[in-house]
């Protein structure tokens, strides 16, 4: 149903599952066996009591295949709900990072002001590195991580997207 | 009920408490805990097969003709491996199987133990859902669960993965009683909105069609019985799939025969002109839509469906339904009938007019011939020889398989089963086995092409062993013959590796499993050789030489519009009917 006219959107789908063996590699070969994309994914338990898993996934594609990715996952056995948290408004979304960058001198001033300016916390210094958490959005992580490129970035660990609807109402 | 008992007894506890009568299966190391408890009962009876493709084949034959679900048994690694094909050939044909399979035990799991393969891994995409049970207390619900999900909603096959130790493990068996699924409720009834609609659209149509599927048939007779009263109530042509076909009846004047690639003239033509479209439990796959973008331009489509997934995936839809069709259609009925929605007469007579002139091309006819068996007169043939009778038709994937679905007309639903989705040549012979397994009484028939039945061949033993006469009609023409066909649309006729080189004597391979075998090849013989295998009550088969060189017609071309198609009285128009993007699709 896609044609090249049509827009790419980014979504973000919202989950609960059943926390049975094999519900993620069930989600995932859905994506992979039929050519969605993922751009992002996080998967933990919510419910202890009621084994329920909360998997976000953030995904790409035209109107018509984002539509048909969440009947897809809908139509899933152990999937309960599908929530397309782009669709329902304005959702509140947060990614944490852990940056590791290494240098000397001015180098190191340069990136804990930048470091400052984002509120990002510094988690782990030696003499010559640093390792900085933030969280925010992730344009605002992707901002960050690329004026720490030219200061010596060694390595960056992401979480994916995890992301909840405004307003009272749960999903 | 609670009791307890080994897992490899609740299997077969649950196997009688969800009426199961019957399963096809084979024994292996994993399963033999299983098989040890069966031979303790005699509710259950067990088909053994003769390859674990073979099994689940039967299963879907068995499930088609009678409505229940189809029960397979078979051990871990090759066991569960061999099963994959029959899998994916019930997922994609909707079909209800619960497939057993053995685990080596738990404690080997993952260390490459003999015969030990991921199971659930493997078959996760090509079923509805899979378990792999780690704990005896979780047995009896996933069995009983198990049956829910392969029949609830939309049917498909599910696979029950099961340690050995678990097998002997005790525990408490839990009847189906007192299972509920805790998440999986499918939809049945439309919104009475979304009815309300389409009825009003349906009411003022003046090129109505309704585009029927296998959705008819496996929401049961009483949906065949209400499509036939809505089309009677209404006027309006019908037609159907490939896998719908029986829902609608064949002699019934409103009747246009199959759609699709192979589908009659009328039929395509009605889907392209139409100005209001009712898709039925159909999907709009590739064989009946043609090329995407110019699949009938002019019509409102309506679509009822039970999988929230099959609308809008390859066809925008104006007024999508999800329900099981007897729901929808009796609801649409009543508010026909609330409504009291007349048709615009006048607009549907000179609909039909079109639609007689189309039909007046004979887009199914073929030039007979006085020395060669026309496969589609040997078609005709064994219809005018079966049709008063109780019978069972099932085929295997191909030529053959075009021409029985043109040429063998069907009156009631459940009368017909072929292999749709996946295509798969072997389908035919263990399927027809499934279906003489539930009606041991009828004529069940195996329509092959000589390529096809090799591939599950094996099975003749399994009827021969069980006393299961099936008859299998093998359209014999040496090729495989729609390779040769594509061959000769796109690849100039280059015969790459389709001719059945060293083909077995059928007959006596018939007489060497202890069937019968039977061989014509004159025009002028045939009636009194289908005679002959009708009068056998053993398995049979029949070689029939047919005309090697006979193409499928009529035809739309992969990647044309359904008005674009080639005819029989102008196959030479299958030369360069292809362009350069049709010949990327299949």
């Amino acid at each position: 149903m896609s044609s090249p006219a049509e827009p790419i959107e980014r979504h973000t789908l919202s989950m609960l599952v059943d926390n049975e063996p094999g519900v993620l590699a069930r989600i995932v070969g859905l994506f992979s066996g039929r050519g969605y994309n993922i751009d992002s994914l996080t998967v933990s338990e919510v419910s202890h009591d009621s084994k329920l898993s909360r998997i976000t996934v953030v995904t790409t594609g035209a109107p018509p295949i984002i539509e048909q990715i969440k009947s897809q996952l809908d139509r899933l056995v152990p999937v309960h709900r599908v929530v397309d948290l782009t669709v329902v408004g304005k959702a509140v979304e947060r990614e944490l990072a852990l940056i590791k960058v290494r240098g000397k001198g001015e180098i190191r001033q340069e990136a804990l002001l930048i470091a400052d300016s984002f509120r990002a916390r510094t988690v782990d210094t030696t003499l010559e590195s640093f390792v900085f958490e933030i969280t925010g959005k992730p344009d605002k992580i992707d901002q960050f991580v690329s004026l720490l490129e030219p200061l010596g970035l060694v390595e960056v660990s992401r979480t994916g997207v995890a992301a909840i609807g405004r307003g009272p109402e749960g999903m | 009920m609670m009791r307890e008992m080994t897992g490899a007894e609740m299997v077969m506890q649950a196997l009688i408490d969800q009426g199961v009568e019957h399963m096809f299966g084979y024994p292996g190391g994993a399963v033999l805990p299983i098989y040890d408890a069966m031979f303790h009962q005699n509710q259950v009876r067990h088909v053994l097969v003769r390859h674990e493709q073979g099994a689940v084949h039967m299963a879907e034959g068995y499930a088609r003709s009678s409505g229940k679900v189809g029960v397979v048994l078979v051990t871990s690694g090759p066991g569960a491996t061999n099963a994959v094909t029959g899998l994916t050939d019930a997922l994609l044909d909707s079909i209800p199987v619960v497939c057993i399979t053995g685990q080596v035990p738990t404690h080997l799991i993952g260390s490459d133990a003999f015969q030990e393969c991921d199971t659930v891994g493997i078959t996760r995409p090509c079923t509805k859902h899979n378990y792999l049970v780690r704990d005896i207390n979780d047995l009896a619900r996933v069995l009983h669960e198990a049956f829910y999900v392969a029949q609830n909603g939309r049917p498909g096959p599910v696979v029950v993965d099961i340690p050995k130790d678990v097998q002997f493990a005790r525990g408490i068996y839990v009847g189906p009683e007192n299972i509920q699924h805790k998440t999986y409720q499918p939809r049945l009834k439309g919104d009475p909105e979304k009815v309300k609609a389409a009825v009003e659209l349906l009411a003022k149509a003046k090129r109505p069609v309704f585009y029927t599927g296998g959705g008819v048939i496996n929401s049961g007779p009483e949906a065949s019985r209400l499509l036939r009263e809505f089309a009677r109530l209404s006027g309006y042509p019908v037609t159907s799939t490939l896998m719908g076909l029986g829902a609608y009846p064949a002699s019934d004047r409103q009747w246009l025969g199959m759609l699709g690639m192979h589908g009659t003239y009328e039929a395509n033509m009605a889907m392209h002109d139409c100005d209001v479209m009712v898709c039925v439990g159909a999907r709009f796959d590739d064989r009946i839509t043609g090329r995407v973008d110019a699949f009938s331009p002019n019509s409102k489509k309506i679509h009822i469906d039970i999988d929230p997934s099959s609308i809008n995936k390859n066809i925008k839809i104006d007024i999508p339904i999800i329900g099981d069709v007897k729901h929808v259609l009796e609801d649409m009925l009543t508010m026909w009938r609330a409504m009291k929605a007349e048709p615009d007469r006048r607009a549907i007579a000179s609909w039909w007019g079109e639609i007689d002139r189309w039909r007046a091309r004979k887009s199914l006819s073929y030039v007979k011939s006085p020395d060669l068996i026309k496969p589609q007169y040997a078609i005709e043939r064994l219809y005018e020889a079966v049709k008063e009778k109780d019978v069972y038709i099932t085929t295997e994937v191909g030529q053959h398989q075009m021409w029985a679905a043109q040429h063998f007309h069907f009156e009631e639903p459940n009368r017909w089963m072929t292999s749709g989705g996946l295509g798969t040549m072997g389908y035919g012979l263990p399927a027809a086995i499934g279906a003489q397994v539930a009606h041991p009484d009828s004529l069940v028939i195996d329509i092959a092409g000589e390529a096809s039945i090799q591939m599950c061949l094996q099975e003749l033993s399994t009827a021969l062993q069980f006393n299961l006469p099936v008859k299998i009609f093998v359209l014999n023409n040496e090729y495989m013959g729609m390779v040769r066909q594509w061959q000769d649309l796109l690849h100039g006729g280059r015969y790459s590796h389709s001719y059945s080189e060293s083909l077995p004597d059928f007959v006596k391979l018939a007489e060497a499993y202890g069937g019968v075998g039977i061989r014509c090849h004159r025009p002028g013989d045939l009636d009194g050789a289908i005679q002959e295998m009708l009068n056998v009550d053993r398995p049979v088969l029949f070689d029939c030489l047919v005309d090697k060189m006979e193409n499928v017609l009529p035809m739309i071309p992969s990647g044309k519009p359904h008005n674009e198609m080639i005819m029989p009285d102008h196959p030479e128009a299958l030369d360069d009917a292809i362009s350069e993007e049709g010949k990327m699709l299949v």
